[in-house]
């Protein structure tokens, strides 16, 4: 079988937002760059599937050059080969667009991409790809066993869960579930010297124009101070909720 | 050229947030100068949208049973074609994020989720979206021929029309790609997802077995329970309730935090939500600082208490 997990590269969950050239762009400056957490899920329920019942799994990223130590990282995990689609991100429609084209001339059984990225949270890179290449997909998978040329999916939904059976080939988005916390895995010594053996290919990317693009940026207002309540007057918590909040 | 909007339903009810996602599309309509169209799946309440300024109401049956996505996808395609709109609106429930991609796929529509504002300007089309986590905000411009605009949970006020508009039932294909084997739904209790008052415990409570305090806070507010990330990593808690940055998004009107300190990933998960109640031991906890209302003390004093003097309160 063989398994291609589609990787973003976004600031690490604790960084600082801020904003540069009149709030216009990101400002990367002093930011640690880490795998998409939905996407490390994905990648490491990948690798366990590897070792279970057997697959290659590659892993992609559109981007630039920037990317690489953390391609390097999931070669390091178990990954056995790297590629990176070479062109800046500029929006999902064209990250979607260029897993797309190359999924066209190297086909694989199951892809994975996070159900969402924590910088933009934009959440529609795999739906794209799902349509683009008219895949089977799963979003929002929590749980995935394959048999044969088929899969049982668990999607998470709002208030509940369903169980889906598709056929290979077949994209899902993952999230925390497909593994736990726990079952991440750090990169070793061994694994850090083995991926530098690993074959890391850089490919052009096609001709494709972005529908999006992020004008400026802005950061919420800031806060009002808390209120504090003494411990033993929840009656003024209460009354604070229900004639000032009107929450209640 | 009409506006499309997608009002999702569950087992032929509406959900909740159809009708906010309904009064937006009437608001953009207006500012667009044109029509609004409003399409249902398999919902049995459509009538319940009569009031929102639609020219034209669409139900349509669909020989699928649940929410598949493809059809779903596939069968707004068709409509959207045959209306030629131009502009398409949808929740950012974690239905309509599934569907959301592989419709701008099919269209090769440009799509903004989680946006929180009518547009800024209309040509081109420019709208405010929530990007990092709720940590910031985007302006960004569609740019391509078609465009879908994701409304994130509740960011305004539902507003009814005094019209009237008759609904059209018609049947649409299907194009299943996933077969659903198994559904488990919460029965009969506030969803995180839905709930207009969600309460929340981290590490505070000790163990699960506190967990009843909780629960019997959210019973009397009638509210949904969720868990931080730590709880959940020890298995207190199902995944399912864990809410935060990797989490499940909260973005409800009142959100009570009790024993949770505040990383700031759980903070950006639950940021959304209006007001927030933070209740820990610890005054120097993070969340305080970015808490509406808080109380220095013991979960295991002031929920007992705050719970009976609610209950008495109804």
């Amino acid at each position: 079988m063989k398994i291609l997990v589609c990787l973003s590269c976004v600031p690490d969950t604790t960084s600082k937002i801020n904003f540069k050239d009149n709030d216009k762009f990101f400002d990367e400056q002093g930011v640690q760059f880490v795998i998409n957490p939905n996407d490390e899920f994905g990648l490491t329920r990948a690798i366990w599937l590897k070792e279970k019942i057997g697959a290659t799994v590659d892993v992609l990223h559109v981007g630039e050059a920037s990317a690489d130590p953390t391609l390097r990282k999931a070669l390091a995990i178990g990954a056995d080969k790297a590629i990176r689609i070479d062109t800046p991100a500029t929006d999902a429609f064209v990250v979607a667009d260029q897993i797309s084209d190359f999924i066209q001339s190297n086909p694989y059984n199951l892809i994975i991409a996070g159900r969402e990225s924590i910088d933009y949270n934009g959440s529609m890179v795999p739906g794209m790809i799902a349509a683009n290449c008219d895949l089977a997909f799963v979003n929002n998978c929590v749980k995935l066993e394959i048999d044969g040329s088929s899969a049982s999916c668990t999607r998470e939904m709002d208030g509940g869960m369903e169980v889906l059976s598709a056929d290979l080939p077949l994209i899902i988005g993952s999230q925390k579930g497909l593994v736990e916390e726990t079952d991440l895995r750090i990169p070793n010594m061994r694994g850090i010297m083995q991926a530098r053996q690993k074959p890391f290919e850089v490919v052009p990317a096609k001709e494709s124009s972005p529908k999006t693009a992020i004008s400026s940026f802005e950061k919420p207002a800031p806060k009002a101070a808390v209120k504090l309540v003494p411990a033993d007057n929840i009656d003024q918590l209460i009354d604070l909720l229900q004639n000032e909040a009107k929450v209640l | 050229m009409s506006i499309l909007l997608f009002a999702e339903s569950q087992q032929g009810k509406l959900k909740k947030g159809s009708y906010e996602l309904c009064s937006y599309g009437f608001a953009l309509a207006q500012q667009q100068n044109t029509s609004l169209t409003i399409v249902t799946i398999n919902c049995e309440e459509t009538d319940q949208l009569a009031q929102y300024g639609a020219s034209k109401l669409i139900n349509l049956k669909a020989k699928v049973g649940y929410f598949e996505a493809n059809t779903y996808a596939s069968a707004l395609v068709d409509i959207a074609k045959s209306e030629q709109s131009k502009i398409i609106v949808i929740s950012s429930s974690a239905d309509a994020k599934y569907m959301g991609g592989i419709l701008a796929g099919k269209l090769q529509a440009g799509y903004v989720t989680n946006v929180v504002e009518l547009p800024s300007t209309s040509e081109p089309l420019t709208v405010k979206h929530s990007v990092f986590s709720n940590k910031a905000f985007a302006n960004t411009t569609l740019t391509g021929k078609i465009h879908i605009i994701g409304l994130a949970n509740n960011v305004l006020e539902e507003t009814t029309q005094s019209s009237s508009t008759t609904v059209e039932q018609q049947d649409t294909q299907v194009a299943i790609k996933c077969t659903q084997s198994s559904v488990e739904q919460i029965q009969g209790k506030a969803t995180i997802a839905d709930a207009d008052v969600v309460v929340s415990g981290g590490r505070g409570l000790k163990g699960p077995e506190n967990w009843g305090l909780i629960e019997d806070l959210a019973d009397v507010l009638g509210a949904a329970t969720a868990c931080s990330k730590p709880v959940s990593d020890m298995g207190w808690r199902p995944h399912s309730e864990h809410v935060g940055q990797t989490g499940k998004p909260v973005a409800t009107n009142l959100y009570i935090a009790v024993g949770i300190s505040g990383a700031i990933q759980h903070i950006a998960g639950v940021n959304a939500s209006k007001v927030k109640v933070v209740i820990n031991t610890d005054p120097e906890a993070p969340f305080f600082k970015a808490a509406d209302y808080g109380i220095v003390g013991d979960a295991f004093e002031v929920l007992p208490k705050l719970t009976e003097k609610l209950k008495a309160r109804s």
